[in-house]
């Protein structure tokens, strides 16, 4: 799927559940396929009694990654042209994220139209976890 | 982090398109890749995070005979010279990411990363404590110098561990 400038307006948004019940099997694939193993995603007995948090929680890389998944799948792949966000809180395991775009603006750039988007990830409680933006083409 | 050779790989895209479950065949299947619009099998936006792999001295990965600061034994494999420390535990937290692309990695590229440090800054935690935030600028270039992504990373660490809405 691409956008289209001419069948989208400003307003319009996207949203997919990109994870269920989030486990720390699936943190730990994250950290084997980054690189970061730090233990504060994987190791409960280090994150609780050396670095005193109450358990193990996501990379912020791998939220920002599963909320990408949603992105990808609204604007097109290799559409984005800029995608940042703020972990605004830890994501800890059992979390179900659901991601949205919102369609903030649509210009032109050199004669390619481009979509801004807000980008927001929230739990199953609604609390923020990722607040961000991007931008990617459409095409006419 | 400096990479000096960062080839994107066809398994270990497949791989992180698994971790952060994404099915997109255009992340393993080339047939399929070689039909849409970039033509081949692609790197998902978050990707070169995974540059941390080829840097030889990447310190969020234990080496061969070093201590490592997760748990063996007891909570930390780190043998202490004094009691302290704790709190933030490995080098702080990520505050924000940011990537500009200027076009798609694609397997079979072979990138380099060259980091140029960015602005620092304090702030007070909503929960009191300092917490000081500090800005990496990573350029992704490929095989001919060509910029491919600029990577803007915020790390924070803090006086004590962060709780949810601190970080």
């Amino acid at each position: 799927m691409t956008l289209k400038a001419s069948e989208v307006k400003v307003g319009d948004s996207y949203e997919e559940q990109v994870c269920e019940n989030l486990s720390r099997t699936q943190i730990v694939m994250y950290a084997g396929t980054s690189g970061d193993y730090n233990p504060l995603h994987s190791d409960e007995i280090f994150t609780t009694q050396e670095a005193g948090y109450p358990s193990v929680f996501a990379h912020g890389m791998l939220s920002m990654g599963m909320t990408g998944r949603m992105l990808t799948n609204y604007v097109g792949d290799g559409r984005l042209t800029y995608y940042g966000v703020r972990f605004t809180s830890q994501v800890f395991p059992g979390a179900t994220l659901t991601a949205r775009a919102t369609i903030t603006d649509i210009r032109e750039e050199d004669g390619v139209k481009i979509a801004d988007l807000e980008v927001s990830t929230t739990d199953e409680e609604g609390v923020e976890v990722i607040k961000g933006k991007a931008s990617a083409r459409m095409d006419d | 982090m400096a990479v000096e050779k960062f080839p994107i790989e066809a398994s270990h895209v497949m791989m992180f398109a698994r971790s952060i479950g994404d099915a997109n065949e255009i992340y393993y299947d080339e047939e399929y890749a070689k039909g849409t619009e970039p033509g081949a099998i692609i790197a998902p936006p978050t990707f070169v995070q995974a540059s941390a792999q080829f840097d030889p001295d990447y310190f969020l990965r234990p080496k061969i005979g070093e201590e490592w600061f997760g748990s063996a034994k007891g909570p930390t494999g780190i043998t202490k010279k004094k009691e302290g420390g704790g709190g933030g535990g490995g080098g702080g937290l990520h505050a924000e990411q940011h990537y500009v692309y200027h076009r798609t990695p694609k397997v079979g590229d072979v990138l380099t990363a060259e980091v140029k440090p960015g602005k620092s800054w304090e702030k007070e935690g909503r929960r009191g404590g300092k917490l000081m935030f500090t800005e990496t600028v990573t350029e992704y270039r490929d095989q001919n110098g060509e910029l491919v992504v600029t990577a803007t990373g915020v790390g924070v660490r803090t006086e004590r561990p962060a709780t949810s809405g601190d970080s």
